[in-house]
């Protein structure tokens, strides 16, 4: 992409634009190919890096995929695992042996005491395959996310959210003292001090993803007053 | 599916599962005035396809913007005797879709003087009701409905009306018809054209377009239908093939 | 609508609302009018207005109805019972159920169905104001709310209708047209590559004469493609 100009709005790619030619770039995200030309699928924004053009859609539901890290609310607790709303047309269920390390005597202990009805979890996609999709809470960084506030973001937008090498949830980060954890599903986790000033500026960066100068605008929101 | 992708192979070489020719017709049967009790009828059989149609006429009041002429409806029901997929209840997509292109084809190729059927102008008209009932579904619906909707009309009689009472089984004359509209729906699968498809070469088409074509070679009415899209090129291919084979089907009449 | 009869619908080279025989009306189109809805669009031309939204992908329930391998389209065309001059009654009509049949297959050729198993995409229209061409005015309306919503297309589907009156062929019926016409082509492509998804036709023509009007049709199309873009583009231009 060409540098990010002071303001104005990004460039906007619609269904069936033609973008370029494969013999001049490599088709990356968003797009498909269609008898050696690149062709956007989605309204959305254009983005060339190096030989690469991808198109981010400026909307659309989350579509699981594998290693995706998301958050999710436990819906229903059943007899081997969990129900769980990942923000997608699809449920997630996270089985009892994706769920917990310790073993466990089912027939002693109700799973509830895990996970229950209304727990917001950090987890990972294990597989998703024609609408099945498994969840883990193996690793380090999966749990259960207590207190807290949950927002909602159009999921394609998650890397812009999290800025480069996240310089931009850094920034809100520390500018409203907060703790907050960014699902790839669009569901956003904020804890801490002025959860009020950080859900303002991450409904921003949603709304105004397609214009330049981002950065800016989020600073200043953020440094108005007693910021 | 094993017979599906079997269908896909031999239509690539021009060839059909049950030895046909891309653009020829099964055998078919035609049986006039079957029902008495309507005024009139037809039972059109395509291969395995059997079709009825039967005209009732009934008085009515005209509709306000053509006081002077009678009144024409056509209504199609896949009754559940005639295929596993078909259950009761009110009219399906299909059969909704159905009856609107056999009322098209006939409706807009002025087939019925329809003036002829004023008796008050404003307040009593003849309606002239095609039910299209499908007694066994093994694929073109359409052209097999059309067929039996145009021959049923051709035979039908208009009853003896005295006294503010129609005179069941006494006629006056015959339903008087300006032009006979035949229906011919092209279908492509691959890059083919193939005309009269089977149940189970329907379930494997890309696109259909069915067209009315007049005796005086006016087309009509058209619908198209198919989950794929088809070119320029395509459609008029389409009109071609079945304003030729209308001319076939037309000898029939 | 009265269909009148022997009505002169074009004098000295022009129709009654002042088009000449290849003019559309007067084209209006606004993406993004519901916020509820994942997509939605209002495209008006002349005055037959129609608002479309999208919902979904979402799961499709009951069960039995959903595709393993892909999402289905399920379309409802509705008219507002305001939206012509006799009311029309609530409910759907045999018509309408057909309209919605040959909508939803105007789209299955262009979205990545099989993306979304087991889902449904739904297309919801409703003709605020009818006065001709309501389903391809529809498709246009349904085209911008698709991408609006995000779903993955191959590409836009323009719409629109042709048709013959005292002879000479027109486009974009109005209502008086469309019920005193000598033909009636409702039309609908992508706007690249020109495959026809929607195509019906009541009335006479030649074979030649459906092939001219397909001619000027795809040319008119360019114009309303390019409308459609900037409707798109216009959603974002702040």
């Amino acid at each position: 992409m060409t540098k990010e100009k002071e303001n104005g709005v990004r460039e906007i790619a619609f269904p069936g634009q033609i973008l370029g030619s494969k013999s001049e770039y490599l088709p990356s995200s968003g797009t498909y190919e269609d008898n050696g030309n690149i062709v956007s699928k989605y309204l959305g924004i254009l983005v060339k890096s190096g030989n690469y053009i991808s198109v981010v859609p400026l909307a659309g539901v989350y579509v699981p995929k594998p290693g995706d890290h998301v958050i999710g609310i436990v819906t229903a607790v059943e007899k081997v695992g969990w129900v769980v709303d990942i923000n997608s047309p699809w449920e997630a269920f996270l089985s009892l042996s994706e769920g917990v390390e310790e073993f466990i005597d089912l027939k002693r202990v109700l799973l509830n005491r895990y996970y229950d009805e209304g727990d917001v979890i950090y987890a990972q996609i294990l597989s998703a395959k024609r609408g099945d999709v498994q969840l883990t809470m193996k690793g380090p960084a999966f749990k259960k996310l207590r207190e807290g506030v949950l927002v909602k973001i159009t999921p394609s937008k998650v890397p812009r959210l999290i800025g480069k090498e996240g310089s931009m949830i850094n920034l809100i980060k520390e500018k409203t003292k907060t703790m907050i954890r960014v699902g790839q599903n669009g569901i956003v986790w904020i804890s801490g001090e002025k959860i009020d000033k950080a859900i303002m500026a991450i409904k921003k960066i949603d709304e105004k993803s397609h214009i330049y100068g981002l950065t800016d605008e989020i600073t200043k929101l953020l440094s108005d007053k007693d910021g | 599916m094993l017979r599906a992708n079997y269908i896909l192979k031999l239509l690539e070489k021009n060839e059909r599962i049950d030895g046909r020719k891309l653009d020829e017709f099964r055998q078919i049967n035609i049986e006039k005035n079957i029902i008495e009790k309507a005024e009139g009828s037809a039972r059109v059989k395509i291969g395995k396809t059997d079709v009825i149609a039967g005209i009732k006429m009934e008085i009515e009041t005209p509709f306000p913007d053509t006081p002077n002429e009678g009144m024409l409806k056509t209504n199609a029901e896949f009754a559940p005797i005639a295929h596993p997929d078909f259950l009761p209840g009110p009219p399906s997509e299909d059969a909704t879709e159905l009856a609107r292109v056999v009322d098209r084809g006939i409706r807009e190729s002025n087939s019925i003087d329809l003036e002829k059927l004023c008796l008050v102008e404003g307040q009593k008209v003849w309606g002239v009701f095609i039910d299209i009932h499908i007694i066994n579904h093994d694929g073109n619906l359409i052209d097999a409905s059309s067929l039996a909707s145009l021959i049923a009309l051709m035979n039908t009689r208009i009853p003896k009306y005295e006294d503010e009472k129609i005179i069941r089984g006494e006629y006056i004359g015959k339903l008087p018809m300006l032009h006979t509209p035949i229906n011919v729906t092209v279908s492509k699968i691959l890059d083919k054209y193939v005309v009269d498809l089977t149940k189970e070469e329907e379930d494997v088409l890309d696109a259909w377009l069915s067209v009315a074509v007049r005796e005086d070679g006016y087309i009509c009415s058209m619908q198209k239908g198919g989950a794929k899209g088809l070119n320029v090129k395509n459609i008029d291919e389409m009109i071609n093939l079945a304003a030729k084979k209308s001319k076939e089907l037309r000898k029939l009449l | 609508m009265a269909k009148i009869k022997g009505i002169e619908l074009i004098k000295d080279g022009k129709r009654l609302d002042g088009r000449k025989p290849l003019q559309i009306r007067d084209v209006e189109m606004k993406v993004g009018i519901i916020p509820n809805a994942n997509g939605s669009a209002m495209v008006r031309f002349g005055k037959t207005i129609a608002v479309a939204a999208v919902y979904g992908p979402r799961l499709l329930l009951p069960k039995h109805l959903q595709e393993g391998d892909k999402a289905i389209i399920q379309c409802r065309y509705n008219m507002a019972p305001f939206s012509t001059d006799d009311r029309v009654k609530p409910g759907s009509s045999r018509r309408e159920i057909e309209i919605s049949k040959v909508i939803r297959q105007a789209f299955e050729p262009v979205l990545f169905l099989e993306n979304y198993p087991k889902t449904t995409i739904d297309i919801y229209i409703e003709i605020i104001q009818a006065d001709g061409s309501t389903r391809v005015t529809s498709i246009n309306a349904a085209s911008l709310a698709l991408a609006d919503a995000g779903v993955p297309m191959k590409d836009l589907v323009v719409a629109l209708s042709g048709g013959k009156i005292n002879g000479t062929l027109i486009l974009d019926l109005n209502g008086l047209e469309d019920n005193n016409s000598e033909a009636d082509m409702p039309m609908a492509f992508t706007a690249n590559k020109k495959e026809i998804t929607l195509l019906q036709m009541d009335g006479e023509l030649k074979q030649e004469e459906i092939k001219k009007l397909m001619t000027e049709m795809f040319k008119a199309g360019e114009e309303i493609y390019k409308m459609q873009i900037k409707a798109l583009k216009d959603r974002y231009s702040e």
